[in-house]
């Protein structure tokens, strides 16, 4: 940079002749109409920038994005209601279920019972006659054998007595064990 | 940008403020209001840069955004939200203003910070006009709307009545001195963070091994300026808010 010109061209006060401060540049009154000028214009710039375009722009994405959040977040809640909802009547059909199966079950108990029963007295019945007929022949035979002890002990008493030498009549011998026999 | 005092062998050269000269783009001819300068070149990068994040980035206008549009909705939720809790309900309308002087001022820090670049912001001619624009919107908005009760908000109605005029000239003095502080806070801290860059990165020049402590207190001091930079757009916009609620808001006092 030629220094010299700056001295002789634009003889400022603010510069030295090697183009350095003096003292403090930001106290230069031969710069400020500058400075305040490229201001002005950069603020109107910068303000119809951001106004006209770059905020109305941030603002509608930012409603943007909070309407489509609200309604996502609306949306959730309503598939999460359909949701209890589901489950509730998921619920309360297998309540159902369990009712009506127990129901069935009961019945199905009460059925079998109410068989198992008729069966048993029928059994009951089967086995009391087959007593009863054991019972008779029990008897027959008790009354059997007790005929054949008193025929035994008659012949064996008629034998006993010839044996020891008796002459005793048949018919005395019998009347004496069948009085025996009854005492 | 401009160390041409080289020429000047030998000794401790640092010029810490040369950085901040203004100067044309082409040729050394004088200055005059609309020379293209060094500060329309970085001023025009700023509003490139602001194209770029705010409208380029979103073009695609996605509910599932993209990195740049991500960043670009930051900015918008971040600025807006200020502005609704801050300046009130009724400020929201000032948004694209408020959102105007934010994004300058915030591109101009960064882009200040890049090495060899100009920072538009760290001249007081810029911040004196931004804050004055602030200053000018709350007192006519304010004006407009409320009419002569306005000026009530420099009557203290809460404090015992003798003191009440004592305060009002305490209010009326600081209302004043407002855009003041306003613009100095923001050109003061971005001039004296490069300025001290600047010195050190001459101290490096000059030590040969040295240098390599000037040189960690450059990238600590970056870092630094890289939060200043930051904290000083988010400062001037959430005062221009606090100042914003006093023109639209309900009486607060």
């Amino acid at each position: 940079m030629s220094t010299e010109a700056v001295v002789e061209g634009a003889a400022s006060l603010c510069v030295n002749e090697h183009g350095g401060a003096i003292g403090m540049p930001q106290l230069c009154a031969d710069w400020m109409p500058n400075q305040i000028f490229w201001l002005l214009v950069t603020l109107v710039v910068i303000y119809f920038v951001l106004a006209k375009i770059a905020l109305p722009r941030i603002g509608a994405v930012l409603a943007d994005r909070k309407s489509t959040i609200t309604n996502d977040l609306a949306a959730a809640e309503e598939l999460k209601q359909k949701a209890v909802a589901a489950e509730k009547a998921y619920n309360d059909a297998l309540a159902n279920a369990r009712t009506e199966a127990a129901k069935i079950v009961a019945q199905a108990k009460a059925e079998i019972q109410k068989d198992l029963d008729a069966a048993t007295a029928k059994a009951d019945t089967e086995i009391s006659a087959k007593a009863a007929e054991s019972e008779k022949s029990i008897a027959a035979i008790r009354d059997g054998a007790a005929a054949a002890v008193a025929e035994v002990a008659k012949d064996v008493a008629g034998e006993i007595v010839a044996a020891l030498g008796g002459g005793a009549d048949a018919k005395a011998v019998q009347a004496a064990v069948t009085a025996r026999l009854k005492g | 940008m401009a160390t041409t005092g080289e020429e000047h062998a030998g000794g401790l050269q640092i010029h810490p403020m040369d950085q901040f000269v203004v100067k044309p783009l082409i040729g050394d001819g004088p200055i005059q209001w609309y020379t293209p300068t060094n500060v329309t070149l970085w001023m025009g990068i700023a509003v490139l840069a602001l194209i770029a994040l705010m409208v380029l980035s979103t073009r695609r206008r996605a509910i599932v955004p993209s990195r740049g549009q991500s960043v670009a909705e930051l900015f918008y939720g971040f600025i807006y939200k200020m502005v609704d809790d801050v300046a009130g309900h009724e400020g929201v309308k000032f948004f694209p203003y408020v959102m105007t002087l934010f994004m300058f001022v915030f591109l101009s820090n960064m882009l200040g910070l890049i090495p060899m670049s100009f920072s538009t912001t760290s001249h007081i001619a810029v911040t004196a006009v931004l804050a004055a624009m602030v200053f000018l919107t709350v007192t006519l908005v304010g004006l407009y709307r409320k009419g002569i009760g306005f000026l009530g908000m420099f009557w203290v109605s809460s404090a015992p009545l003798i003191l009440r005029p004592v305060l009002a000239l305490i209010e009326v003095i600081s209302y004043f001195v407002r855009p003041l502080s306003h613009s100095i806070r923001l050109g003061g801290n971005l001039m004296a963070g490069h300025a001290v860059i600047k010195v050190f990165a001459g101290f490096a020049g000059a030590m040969g091994v040295f240098s390599v402590v000037p040189i960690a207190a450059i990238t600590a001091i970056y870092g630094l300026e890289l939060l200043v930079a930051a904290v000083q757009a988010y400062v001037f916009t959430i005062l221009t808010c606090v100042y914003l609620r006093d023109a639209v808001g309900e009486a607060h006092h």
